[in-house]
């Protein structure tokens, strides 16, 4: 038999990802009707509803004020932060008629036409980009 | 009986369902990561190693499943099951015909072997399932063969290990040489490989880690089913994860494989695109650890 993981140190490497938010159960439960919302745009209806007031559709889900606010603002970051999940926000991506390269390069600081040259390139290297705590 | 002839690992990157579906596979872009699949395409319609069914792992993203209910492994023993509309309309493909009979053979072989899979009589699929079956089978007016889904959350954390995919995998290979009727099953284990779709971090593609994982597939070693979730996030990216799925697909195919043919293109989209197909070597089905208690890694 193996030995039962430890979840506190599993859980604290998740957090030790340079410029990544791992779905963690904190972050899925904050997110909980964050992601729900976004996932209610796979409906044609809830999207022509959305597009038409954005604001009176959010107010629909009892998010925080901080979501609703990093939502209408397309602040993805913020929203990954706040317990959004990629693949839910990407319906936001899809609502929106943007591709997902150019909903992800929004994270990046990067412009579109920067981060596909660095995906042409070979994309991002992981060399410095692996752990906080030991810089490498 | 039933048994399982091949593996192919590949991954399931939207863009090139959109890519086929509008005509843009041979543009300069999408052309090479197409062309990597051409040897396969030929192969698997050939008489010998045409496939009756094929057991599709794969994860759904948001589609199906939303945050209502997370399994961890889910089989589908459906009838058939339809494209889902992932905000820009269904994909123009074929519905996907399943093969209840094998399904839920498998899904209670799985319970009495210990593996407690959930059991899905309706859902539509998303690219993670419709995706591969293009790439493998091009445009057609019916998929050539019936489909069992098996989705795995590798969305929220914790994914099953890649050590608990492995002996899924082994189970299932049981559970298939029981089924009584003679069928060629193939299991695909679909995502990845490395790519990272959110935060400042984005982009991060790993062509050696990606090529070294290729490696470890073909032969007997196992090594890769003790590489922990850590790893893959910190060197493959957050979603290169979906690679433990490619495990399952691995372990049912025994304790040694070839590759016939392999093929890895940077980037696709956000996305390293890896394709592999194996043939297990030595056919023999590991023995279960619950009957036989022989099985220290399961």
């Amino acid at each position: 038999m193996r030995e039962a993981t430890d979840i506190a140190s599993y859980l604290a490497d998740l957090e030790d990802i340079p410029g990544t938010q791992v779905f963690t159960a904190q972050r899925a439960r904050q997110g909980y009707h964050l992601n729900q919302c976004a996932m209610s745009l796979m409906k044609p209806e809830n999207r022509e509803r959305f597009k038409a007031d954005e604001q009176a559709y959010i107010d629909e889900w009892p998010m925080s004020e901080e979501q609703k606010q990093a939502l209408l603002a397309r602040d993805y970051n913020r929203l990954l932060n706040l317990g959004g999940n990629i693949y839910f926000l990407a319906k936001v991506f899809s609502t929106d008629g943007i591709s997902v390269v150019q909903g992800v390069s929004t994270m990046t600081g990067m412009s579109v036409e920067e981060y596909q040259a660095m995906m042409m390139a070979g994309g991002r290297s992981p060399v410095g980009q692996r752990s906080i705590r030991e810089n490498n | 009986m039933a048994r399982i002839t091949h593996g192919i690992g590949c991954s399931h990157i939207p863009v090139l369902g959109y890519a086929h579906d509008h005509g843009k596979d041979g543009d300069d872009y999408f052309k090479p990561a197409f062309a990597g699949f051409d040897w396969t395409r030929e192969w698997i319609m050939a008489p010998e190693s045409r496939p009756d069914v094929v057991i599709l792992v794969y994860n759904d993203h948001a589609s199906a499943f939303d945050m209502k209910v997370i399994p961890t492994f889910a089989i589908g023993c459906g009838e058939r099951y339809t494209p889902a509309d992932e905000g820009f309309g269904p994909r123009p493909v074929p519905v996907v015909e399943g093969h209840p009979d094998l399904a839920w053979h498998i899904a209670q072989s799985l319970v009495l072997d210990e593996f407690d899979t959930t059991i899905i009589n309706e859902m539509e699929v998303d690219h993670g399932l419709t995706v591969p079956l293009t790439m493998m089978f091009g445009d057609v007016d019916k998929w050539p063969v019936k489909v069992i889904p098996l989705a795995v959350n590798v969305v929220t954390y914790p994914p099953p290990s890649g050590n608990r995919c492995w002996a899924l995998g082994e189970a299932i290979s049981r559970a298939v040489s029981s089924f009584p009727e003679d069928l060629k099953v193939q299991i695909w284990g679909t995502g990845g490989m490395s790519h990272q779709l959110q935060g400042p971090r984005a982009g991060l593609i790993n062509k050696e880690w990606d090529n070294r994982f290729l490696d470890g597939l073909t032969g007997e070693g196992q090594d890769l089913r003790h590489i922990p979730h850590i790893e893959y996030l910190r060197e493959t990216g957050s979603e290169g994860i979906e690679m433990v799925m490619w495990l399952i697909m691995r372990g049912a195919l025994g304790k040694s494989t070839r590759a016939l043919h392999r093929h890895y293109h940077v980037p696709v989209s956000n996305t390293a695109l890896g394709h592999i197909v194996l043939e297990p070597v030595d056919p023999t089905v590991p023995p279960s650890r619950t009957l036989e208690g022989s099985n220290p890694n399961a």
